[in-house]
């Protein structure tokens, strides 16, 4: 039941690669299989009844099915037409010319706005604006005070006051004028998108203080509801743009392409985190692939070109097809991993690594690792068993670690290098598992 | 009944749209065919019941109207209203236990802003008016003024608090929560603790690592885990409670935002697949805006 929407599509085109053609049963069957996969995720039933309508028309239109497998062809018609929903490029928020720029963050309760206003107010901070952070929300208890510390952590003023929403916004805006904040950021109260009291107070707000951007903050995890949700507030306040939080966990994100679809605003944003820096510019490129399971395939690609020195990729290819695995290597392979970025993020673009996501990579247990490895001297990487106990010591303070830890590498070493033996294929989540690389405790 | 008049007032919007929708879907079609069959699963799955819940009741429905010879389409919401009765029933859900420990610890647990704190306020609120003595621990010592939101509800409620400073170790503060209900003679601890996806493996060992040292406070607490479900919550609800209940033992549900649009189908796959219990539902911002649950009630409620 909870198989992730990638390998569903993984079952389903593995299915069809067994075809020489396409016919209309395979596809459709192939279709059915991918609406359910879609439902799963959260996606809107009308979203993925279009969905799956556009596809159909589209793939059986298609006559260029010769040359090019079957389910591969299908999974490109997929990913494109899922990159088409979720809107193909991602411009920029809109900065104003002269006066302060007004962003306003709405939502339902509990959404992230706080949180994002944070977030954001330290993106363009970054930018080298100057942002003011401004508390509209007077009612959730200790939103104000909540919204404070944010900002204190930040080293970003907070503007707070004793008055309406409305007011406070206002006075805000005069504030950030006469102060030379050029980015104003309304953090407003959750509310329902059917309490017309609270909608029209967001609509007043936007009629006075003309912001450059509304933005929408849902919950990534929202299901069905998620298109009455960003209709609402399309139609009661108008909004810019949509900023989707809380997609560092393993939610399925579909409801990403249902706001898209019905409401045709944007997604700026992904909220990935609690803290401050987790916040992330929306690729539907990358999301859709995701969703595919094809890992962030094309992100991936050019990362590792950037990165890996062609002949170091094959020398380790060829290692891994039939020669001899030695710590060398490994240490070789950390390096590469390394320069891609850091390891989480790797390793979540890697297809079929979807299951890793969750964990958080223990960036010191790497150090540890290659530390020990290059304490040791050319022989000891190549022939480990050579390594007895006085050189144990050596590496041990060479490396500044304990002889506890040499002991671990080697041992869990020896487990890899017979588990490279028998896969011939480096499978990156049982190695960083086996050097403690994933962090299990606090 | 106070549960069923607010439940039904909260959930008026849910219910109408509910019913509406199966109305005129019953208005349209006199004959029970598969053109009805396919407006009731997109009614079922966009409530969020979800495919598996969706094709297991609809199953159901089919197999009754050929084995009964139903012909008719206007019995299909009775019909509706007891294969969903039935999903409920099948977890056994009961009502919530008083249980017999003198101190009653309850561990509030949950994903990051689905309304722990303010569930917290209003149950603080519940058990004051049974005239019990409540404390709180302000066990969420990670998010920004999490702590103040706790005292704010504490005194609403006029429950005592247990705190410590921000990002002070959240299992030490309910050790001392625990210790200090014991010496001041109260009834009913109730614990806060930080929003945690349940994917974090370590924020996951975090949350066993505080229900482990309440135990060493008290032996047997905390007495009752609930996890609290956001209502608007899709699919992922199912991978919340699957995972939370691997981490800690979850004794029940608060189903909040109830009040909103989302129609808490979510819950039907949870109680019937996952066997765990719905214990209350949250149906506003207001500390008495908390139910009891009650599954038979509940289907009445969105059926009536
Ligand atoms: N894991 C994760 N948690 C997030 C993310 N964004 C926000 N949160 C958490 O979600 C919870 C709610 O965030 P808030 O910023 O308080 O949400 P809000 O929309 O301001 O809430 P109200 O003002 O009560 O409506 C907090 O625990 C945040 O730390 C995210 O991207 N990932
Ligand atoms: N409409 C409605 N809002 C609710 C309900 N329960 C909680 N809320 C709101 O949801 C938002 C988040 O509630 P909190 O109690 O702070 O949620 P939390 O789970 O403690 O959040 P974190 O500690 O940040 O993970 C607040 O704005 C609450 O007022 C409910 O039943 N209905
Ligand atoms: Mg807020
Ligand atoms: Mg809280």
């Amino acid at each position: 039941m909870f198989t992730e929407l990638s390998s569903k599509f993984d079952k389903i085109f593995n299915k069809l690669r067994g075809y020489a053609r396409l016919s209309e049963s395979n596809i459709k069957e192939a279709l059915k299989e991918v609406k359910v996969a879609l439902l799963e995720a959260d996606v809107n039933y009308k979203v993925v009844k279009d969905f799956i309508s556009s596809i159909e028309q589209k793939s059986l239109g298609q006559e260029t099915f010769k040359g090019v497998k079957p389910g591969q062809l299908l999974i490109k018609l997929v990913y494109d037409e899922l990159v088409e929903l979720l809107g193909k490029e991602n411009k920029p928020l809109r900065f104003s010319g002269t006066e302060p720029t007004v962003f306003m963050l709405t939502g339902l309760q509990g959404s992230g706005k706080t949180t994002t206003c944070g977030k954001i107010a330290k993106f363009y901070e970054k930018k080298g604006k100057r942002p003011l952070l401004v508390a509209a929300d007077i009612y959730r208890p200790a939103a104000i005070e909540q919204l404070k510390i944010l900002g204190k952590n930040l080293k970003i003023p907070t503007f707070s006051q004793d008055a309406k929403p409305l007011k406070i916004c206002r006075e805000a805006f005069e504030h950030a004028k006469q102060n030379g904040f050029d980015l104003v950021i309304i953090d407003t109260a959750g509310r329902l998108h059917i309490d017309e009291a609270l909608m029209k107070e967001l609509a007043e707000i936007k009629s006075e203080l003309k912001p450059q951007e509304v933005l929408l903050v849902v919950d990534g995890m929202t299901g069905q509801d998620a298109v009455n949700i960003a209709a609402s507030f399309e139609q009661k306040v108008g909004i810019d743009g949509v900023i989707l939080t809380k997609m560092d966990g393993d939610t399925r994100g579909g409801a990403a392409l249902s706001i898209r679809a019905v409401s045709g605003k944007p997604i700026k944003f992904i909220g990935v985190g609690e803290k401050t820096d987790a916040l992330e510019l929306f690729y539907p490129e990358r999301i859709a692939s995701r969703i595919l399971g094809m890992g962030d395939v094309v992100s991936l690609v050019e990362k590792a070109q950037e990165s890996i020195k062609i002949e170091e990729a094959e020398k380790l290819e060829k290692k891994l097809k039939g020669e001899r695995f030695t710590l060398e290597d490994f240490y070789d392979q950390l390096q590469q991993i390394k320069r891609m970025g850091p390891l989480e993020s790797v390793l979540g673009m890697v297809p079929g690594m979807g299951k890793f996501k969750g964990m958080e990579m223990d960036e010191k247990a790497l150090t540890k690792v290659e530390a020990i490895i290059c304490s040791m001297t050319k022989k000891e990487k190549v022939s480990p068993n050579i390594i007895d106990g006085s050189r144990r010591k050596r590496i041990a303070s060479g490396s500044g670690t304990s002889i506890q830890d040499v002991n671990k590498v080697l041992k869990q070493f020896a487990m890899m290098e017979k588990m490279v033996k028998n896969f011939q294929k480096m499978d990156l989540k049982k190695i960083s598992k086996m050097f403690s690389l994933v962090n299990y405790s606090q | 009944m106070a549960f069923f008049s607010r439940l039904k007032s909260g959930l008026a919007k849910t219910k109408a749209n509910f019913l509406d929708k199966i109305a005129s879907t019953v208005g349209i079609h006199k004959k029970i065919d598969e053109e009805l069959l396919s407006q009731l699963e997109k009614t079922l799955l966009e409530a969020d019941l979800g495919v598996t819940a969706t094709e297991k009741i609809l199953n159901g429905l089919k197999e009754r109207v050929k084995k009964e010879k139903i012909e008719a389409s206007d019995k299909i919401i009775g019909l509706l209203k007891e294969e969903i009765g039935k999903l409920l029933d099948s977890s056994g859900t009961t009502s919530t236990t008083v249980g017999t420990a003198k101190l009653r610890v309850i561990m509030i647990v949950g994903v990051n802003g689905n309304g722990k704190t303010t569930s917290i306020g209003k149950l603080a609120n519940y058990y004051k008016e049974q005239g019990r003595k409540v404390l709180l621990a302000a066990c969420d010592t990670f998010r920004a003024a999490a702590i103040e939101q706790l005292e704010i509800w504490a005194k609403r409620a006029g429950a005592e608090i247990v705190k410590n400073q921000p990002k002070a170790d959240p299992a030490a503060v309910a050790f001392d929560a625990i210790k200090s209900a014991v010496s001041q003679n109260i009834d009913v601890v109730i614990v806060d603790t930080a929003g945690r996806l349940q994917t974090k493996v370590n924020l996951m060992e975090e949350l066993k690592k505080i229900k482990k040292v309440m135990g060493k406070a008290l032996p047997g607490a905390p007495h009752e885990i609930l996890l609290v479900i956001d209502s608007t919550t899709g699919q992922n609800a199912l991978s919340q409670v699957e995972r939370f209940s691997q981490a800690v033992e979850i004794t029940g549900i608060i189903l909040t935002k109830l009040d909103g649009t989302a129609k808490g189908g979510i819950i039907i796959p949870i109680v019937s697949e996952l066997k765990i219990p719905i214990k209350y539902v949250g149906i506003g911002e207001k500390i008495e805006d908390l139910e009891v649950f009650e599954p038979r009630e509940f289907v009445e409620a969105l059926f009536e």
